[in-house]
């Protein structure tokens, strides 16, 4: 499904500063496969996800979607296929339009924005089917301006925007570390429920060890660049958080004295 | 009506034109296009030297569009394609086009249109300048239903969001940048046969009229409940036209014009803000506001 081939990323080439990141990196991800990526700051996730997702680019190597080579894509035109959604709640919504307009654009994704109206009073009852599955009561909200939604609120319109149109790939990157504990657990708990309705194939960057080891059928840990730990089926499932947390701690306790 | 008021409603009309226009760039991509500039003198000249040759004079408005539509399309490339910064792509583009004007107008600084046709002649000049103004409005709020105008509005918003949809936002900048020139452009090509001539001066300041016009438009009468954003404009003109006019019975310097539309737009947009020195002022008025609700709830709890 997604297929990343010796990738090398190095940051501020030439300079002082140059840091090698990814040096032949490869990952291969199966379709409908949903991997919780983890791994301590500057480990290398956020970068992988931008490698992924055209906002980097790599210096060597190729990215493969569904077979069709997507190296040399541009980030708009590989967002056609893959959606991601941020950390940072705003990111994902249109804050001055309205439920029903950030809807319609989310639902137009792929087509012509031409010179036709956007708004078809017709996919009102199919907008309120989406947001039902939130159980957050926005179905009740849909002429609201965005900006006056609470951040969960808004984190998990961004998850049915995202996901509204099926994308081939979904990218989700730390998107409930901005929001408190519970709607934290909300966001995911829906996340989970969307993302194994549609099938769709995830990869998810969290900081929490226990959605980590919760969610996804697969897990990978990375660090500085290179995986560190890649785990699936049963042996995820019966991994504990003691045991996980002693081997994060070990990876970066070992790079701190290398 | 006396000439004194009808030529402050026609003139604003005119002027609202360009407004629309300006709106587009300041109001939604959030993009400082002061191409406005040159692009409404651009329109002025095109339109003059088109009917000095004999051309229909509302042919050549169309052709100020287009020219208008081809200095913004600059810009755009400039600022999309060649990365350079917003503001100064548009200033160069700016100062370039004071040059293309004068070579459009043959070399000379001033081109009168007095010993010929122009769409005013022979016809009612406000009822002209009036379907222009309606049409460029119909246009606007029709363009801002369709889905070309949300993506446009959803990048000045979250320019992320719109390249998660797939598209590339650079050419609907530009795109945006074109549309928004081809009405300057309009604008001035109408001024130009309104007023008899067509000057290479007569653009500037344009960017901070409109500017002007848009602030008061959406500070004022917003809150009147009027939400659509040409009808804004034209409103807005209106009274920074009114208010200059005024300013100028009362005795001011014609030559003091753009000092007043500086100040105007200073006092404006520190207000827009809640900023500067009437932060105290706001501040203090909310606090004395929430110190008295205070009270009430107080008492009526005792």
């Amino acid at each position: 499904m997604l297929k990343l081939k010796n990738i090398s990323k190095t940051f501020n080439k030439g300079s002082i500063n140059e840091q090698e990141l990814f040096n032949n990196f490869s990952l291969d991800i199966e379709k409908g496969d949903f991997i919780s990526l983890i791994g301590s700051n500057g480990a290398g996730k956020s970068t992988l996800l931008n490698l992924i997702s055209g906002k980097l680019k790599s210096d060597e190597g190729r990215i493969l979607l569904d077979g069709v080579d997507i190296t040399e894509k541009d980030e708009f035109e590989r967002c056609r296929n893959i959606s991601r959604i941020f950390q940072d709640p705003a990111m994902g919504t249109n804050p001055s339009m309205t439920i029903y307009e950030n809807l319609a654009m989310a639902k137009n994704k792929g087509q012509k924005f031409g010179l036709r109206f956007l708004i078809d009073k017709k996919d009102e009852v199919f907008f309120k089917d989406s947001l039902k599955v939130l159980g957050l009561n926005l179905e009740d909200k849909l002429h609201t301006p965005v900006s006056q939604l609470s951040g969960g609120q808004r984190q998990s319109l961004a998850l049915i925007m995202a996901t509204i149109v099926n994308p081939d790939l979904l990218l989700l990157d730390e998107h409930t570390a901005a929001l408190d504990p519970k709607t934290s657990e909300i966001v995911m708990e829906i996340t989970d429920r969307v993302v194994r309705e549609k099938g769709l194939t995830t990869i998810m960057v969290t900081h929490n060890i226990e959605y980590a080891i919760k969610y996804g059928n697969r897990l990978i840990m990375l660090h500085l660049g290179k995986k560190v730990l890649d785990i699936s089926g049963d042996i995820k499932k019966n991994l504990n958080k003691e045991e996980l947390l002693s081997l994060f701690k070990s990876v970066s306790d070992k790079s701190l004295f290398a | 009506m006396n000439s004194f008021v009808m030529g402050i409603i026609q003139q604003s009309l005119i002027f609202s034109i360009a407004g629309m226009g300006i709106y587009i760039t300041y109001k939604i991509l959030k993009f400082a296009d002061l191409s406005a500039d040159g692009s409404f003198t651009l329109g002025a000249s095109v339109s003059a030297i088109l009917i000095t040759k004999g051309i229909n004079p509302f042919i050549s408005l169309a052709f100020s569009m287009l020219a208008g539509a081809v200095a913004g399309t600059i810009t755009g490339l400039l600022n999309v394609k060649l990365k350079i910064q917003d503001i100064l792509s548009s200033i160069l583009v700016m100062v370039g086009l004071y040059s293309i004007n004068l070579r459009v107008m043959g070399g000379m600084a001033n081109l009168p249109l007095f010993n010929h046709n122009t769409i005013f002649t022979t016809r009612n000049r406000l009822l002209i300048i009036f379907i222009f103004a309606a049409f460029s409005t119909l246009f606007f709020t029709w363009f801002f239903k369709t889905k070309l105008g949300y993506l446009l509005k959803g990048i000045g918003d979250n320019e992320n969001m719109i390249i998660s949809l797939g598209i590339n936002t650079g050419s609907i900048k530009i795109f945006a940048l074109a549309l928004s020139n081809a009405f300057i452009a309009l604008s001035g090509g109408i001024l130009g046969q309104y007023q008899g001539f067509s000057d290479v001066n007569m653009g500037t300041g344009t960017m901070i009229m409109g500017l002007a016009s848009i602030i008061i438009g959406f500070n004022l009468i917003k809150k009147i409940g009027f939400s659509n954003s040409s009808i804004l404009c034209i409103f807005g003109t209106l009274i920074y036209r009114t208010s200059i006019a005024l300013s100028l019975r009362a005795g001011l310097n014609p030559s003091d014009l753009k000092l007043i539309s500086s100040v105007i737009v200073v006092i404006f947009l520190t207000l827009d803000n809640g900023r500067g020195i009437f932060k105290k002022y706001v501040s203090k008025k909310a606090k004395r506001e929430h110190s008295s609700k205070l009270r009430e709830v107080g008492s009526r709890n005792a």
